[in-house]
């Protein structure tokens, strides 16, 4: 159910990005709300189909943009294992850990882009790219942070509901 | 007997005074006398109207709230229908006036075919200058096709599905278009960036460059039609110990509000890459 629930709501979040969040730019730097929604399924504690999500997000970002193919799957791939990692070290505090893989999967997945793009001879200086997009779209990320985290909560209550402890 | 002729005696002097009376008032001889006569009673009448007033609207004040309520509630729909109907036709409007402004370009190059296309997105990575349209392959686009607006060249298209395609911007930090400048006619390159700047490269230096000249496309490369304006030349950067000129463009087509397109769908752009070398080729 949870991994079939992932091609309507990604392609709806694929849509909102391309006709709306790609407009809004803070310098050049623009929120990336599949990463986000990533982010925020794969901290839920009881979601085991957070690498299935990756995968297909990836697959289809990566289809739609004019990055090379595979770049933006690596990159979704990696924020999602650093999220399921800090579920299982943070776990007391997953508010924190949303902040936290936010923070360093945006950093990761815009990482992962720019290198691509220099191995494929693209110019694009190291330092303005990180000054110029990363740190204005990780800002806008960790904006949109909190309330992804509350929407996904509420899914991962509504999927995998828990059973009352007596 | 005299009591009779007594009162027809006195009914003729009243009816004397009456009628002298109405000829004095008549004649405006009475003005003075009714004014002060009148006056105390209109103030009288007034009051108590008002009075009167006041009472009948604070009793049936109720039905008049109940009433105006539902006018203004009517006035207020009536408001918002008219509100959005008038933000619908100030869309079309502007949607009319940028087709009419893309036919007057078409009609201005009868030598290309044009297919229109709306641009419906940008691409999800903030590190590349791509839009997608909602033009394919079923509308007879193909892969490297200029893409334009009245105001100039916007881009090409760089990949085709049945129902849309992605097109490259000039502005875009892999692109590079071949350009010439008028009135001179030096030729250079013109690339783009990541902050979506254009930038005038290999320009010889021997070349005179002036800011606002007009930068078109020179057709070299085969990449793109010759003359399609780009812009203009805001400011020139030449260094005596440099190779080649350096120029900032300013561009004619604003890349922030693209809203319709023409691709030129009956130019083909020419691969030329066969022609150049490759390490380890015989």
């Amino acid at each position: 159910m949870a991994f079939f629930l992932a091609f309507p709501i990604l392609s709806g979040l694929i849509i909102l990005q391309t006709a709306l969040v790609s407009h809004m730019r803070l310098l050049q730097g623009a929120a990336d709300l599949i990463l986000v929604a990533l982010i925020a399924w794969a901290i839920q504690k009881p979601v085991r189909t957070a690498w299935s999500w990756g995968i297909l997000a990836g697959l289809l970002v990566g289809y739609v943009s004019a990055i090379p193919f595979g770049v933006i799957l690596v990159g979704y791939l990696l924020a999602v294992a650093l999220a399921v990692i800090l579920r299982q070290r943070v776990w007391q505090l997953p508010i924190l850990a949303m902040l936290i893989a936010t923070f360093f999967g945006t950093l990761l997945v815009h990482l992962v882009e720019i290198l691509a793009l220099r191995l494929v001879d693209t110019p694009l200086p190291f330092w303005e790219a990180i000054n110029l997009v990363t740190l204005p779209s990780i800002l806008l990320n960790l904006v949109l942070a909190l309330p992804m985290y509350a929407l996904f909560n509420d899914l991962a209550n509504w999927l995998y509901p828990q059973p009352l402890e007596m | 007997m005299r009591s009779s002729s007594f009162f027809s005696l006195q009914s003729l002097v009243l009816a004397l005074i009456i009628i002298g009376l109405i000829a004095l008032a008549l004649g405006g001889y009475l003005a003075p006398a009714s004014r002060v006569l009148f006056k105390p009673l209109i103030s009288a009448q007034t009051w108590l109207a008002l009075r009167y007033q006041t009472i009948q609207n604070y009793l049936s004040s109720p039905q008049d709230v109940a009433r105006l309520r539902q006018r203004n509630q009517e006035l207020e729909a009536e408001v918002s229908r008219l509100q959005s109907e008038i933000i619908d036709l100030q869309q079309q409007l502007a949607e009319t006036r940028v087709l009419s402004a893309l036919v007057d370009f078409a009609r201005a190059h009868p030598e290309n075919r044009y297919v229109a296309a709306s641009v419906i997105g940008r691409d999800p990575s903030p590190f590349v200058k791509y839009v997608i349209i909602n033009r394919g392959s079923d509308d007879g686009l193909r892969r490297g096709m200029p893409v334009v607006t009245a105001q100039g060249l916007v881009g090409r298209v760089a990949a085709v599905t049945a129902g849309a395609a992605r097109v490259q911007l000039i502005t875009d930090p892999d692109s590079s278009v071949n350009i010439r400048l008028e009135p001179t006619a030096a030729e250079g390159i013109l690339v783009g960036s990541l902050t979506g700047k254009l930038s005038l490269d290999m320009i010889p230096q021997e070349a005179s460059v002036q800011t606002g000249n007009l930068v078109l496309t020179s057709g070299l490369g085969g990449n793109y039609p010759a003359n399609i304006l780009i812009g203009q030349v805001a400011n020139v950067d030449r260094e005596e110990t440099d190779l080649f000129q350096t120029a900032d463009v300013q561009p004619t087509v604003d890349f922030s509000r693209l809203e319709i397109v023409l691709i030129i769908v009956n130019f083909r752009p020419v691969d030329i890459s066969p022609l150049f070398p490759t390490p380890g080729a015989p």
